[in-house]
């Protein structure tokens, strides 16, 4: 999704916001959506598909909103996407249409289970790497409608291969119901001067985490 | 009340928002979550868990044990740094958004920071949940073309030959930076140098300083 979410490279946001002695939550609205979000996640799930949500809300609407009124609209977007939820229910806040859930809402165990126990994104599925460590590789320029997690930032440009973290999810299929669709992952390091230009320091790079299909060799 | 190190309300700063808007939010969010009960979609006791843990079990404190240990102990320094996710379950953290860690030395040569520019990806299990400012797009979209510029901002000034890497979290890989041990710190035990390591640091934005 082309959106203003993928914003690596931009410098005009102003000053950084500190705050000193923060509260892990600025509101009580934030817990609840912060908790809503995790414990819907059995249903409107997986977190791909949350993270798309947010991706596709309009450009202008994305800036002008806190992190956590994101993640609201996040959860309006896929309870309405998977059936679960309409607008007039959302804006009232009573439930009119009933879809059946598949099993009943996680409780107090089962969350306890699910932050101790986590969700692994590897899969040992024994796919051999196309790359290997030292290899040189281009960063494929594909448009995508739907989620993908290569930056544009670096979307045709060189880097090389440093680790390879074996066979992961891949969010671009898996933030749709098309399958897990595993596949080598790889952490590639890119030159400052290669992503931003000759003006730049020599000595910065950045190291970020690519799937098999984000590229091609170089 | 929280103090803040800017002039200018931000419109995106959670903590500059007007009480009406706050108003605004809670009534929509309280809406939603009747509606998310009624429809069997939560459950109270859930809800209520997710709060107590993130709001109280896990912060940076675990972060730190995982860094002071490091620092007294070459073995496990030498475990987290070919495996964390290993190495950090030693001290019982791991789990959700910390599935698969990777620790990243600081040293005199290079100095790591680490962002999410997507979204705001975060080690959970040993950081807790992510302050504003790492969520701000001022932080997410500025620190992987100067990054340089943006640790000034939090008054670390790094010398020209000092390698900068910035770790950009786009899978599920989760970054952890162990910061330098500072000089003075020889006679502190490990519980005691836990005590001076602060979040920002093993984010890679600022240094420990001794005490």
């Amino acid at each position: 999704m082309n959106n203003i979410h993928d914003m690596g490279g931009f410098t005009q946001f102003g000053p950084i916001p500190r705050e000193t002695n923060e509260p892990v939550f600025h509101a009580e609205w934030e817990k609840k959506v912060f908790a809503m979000n995790i414990a819907t996640l059995a249903f409107l799930g997986p977190v791909d598909r949350a993270r798309h949500a947010v991706e596709c809300l309009n450009t202008i609407e994305y800036l002008n909103s806190s992190y956590y009124q994101r993640w609201l609209r996040g959860v309006e977007i896929m309870g309405k996407d998977l059936g679960y939820l309409s607008d007039e229910e959302i804006a009232t806040g009573k439930a009119i249409n009933h879809k059946e859930t598949p099993h009943p809402p996680p409780d107090a165990a089962m969350i306890e289970g699910l932050s101790r126990g986590g969700v692994p994104a590897d899969r040992d599925d024994g796919k051999t790497p196309a790359y290997n460590v030292g290899d040189k590789v281009r960063v494929r320029v594909l448009e995508s409608k739907g989620h993908s997690r290569a930056t544009n930032y670096v979307k045709g440009k060189v880097g090389e291969i440093t680790h390879f973290n074996g066979s992961h999810v891949l969010p671009d299929s898996h933030a749709h119901d098309l399958g897990e669709n595993a596949q080598p992952l790889y952490t590639v390091r890119f030159e400052a001067k290669t992503l931003w230009g000759e003006n730049v320091d020599r000595k910065d790079c950045v190291y970020i985490d690519l799937w098999e299909d984000y590229l091609e060799s170089a | 009340m929280t103090t803040h190190n800017h002039d200018h309300p931000n419109p995106y700063h959670e903590s500059d928002r007007d009480e009406a808007t706050n108003k605004a939010m809670a009534e929509r969010v309280d809406k939603m979550e009747a509606l998310l009960l009624e429809k069997g979609l939560v459950s109270q006791g859930a809800l209520d868990k997710l709060a107590d843990i993130y709001e109280n079990d896990l912060g940076p404190m675990n972060g730190a044990k995982v860094v002071a240990r490091a620092w007294v102990d070459p073995d496990f320094k030498k475990r987290l740094l070919e495996d964390a996710t290993s190495a950090i379950a030693e001290l019982g953290f791991g789990g959700l958004q910390g599935e698969h860690m990777v620790a990243k030395e600081n040293t005199s040569d290079v100095h790591n920071v680490v962002v999410c520019t997507l979204c705001s990806c975060y080690p959970w299990p040993v950081l807790g949940l992510p302050p504003n400012w790492y969520k701000s797009f001022a932080y997410r979209s500025k620190v992987v073309v100067e990054p340089r510029e943006v640790l000034k901002e939090f008054g670390t000034n790094l010398p020209d030959d000092v390698e900068v890497r910035v770790w950009d979290s786009s899978a599920e890989i989760r970054y952890l930076v162990i910061p330098e041990r500072p000089k003075g710190t020889e006679n502190l035990n490990e519980s005691e140098l836990a005590e001076i390591i602060e979040r920002d640091a093993m984010i890679g934005v600022t240094k420990v300083s001794a005490p």
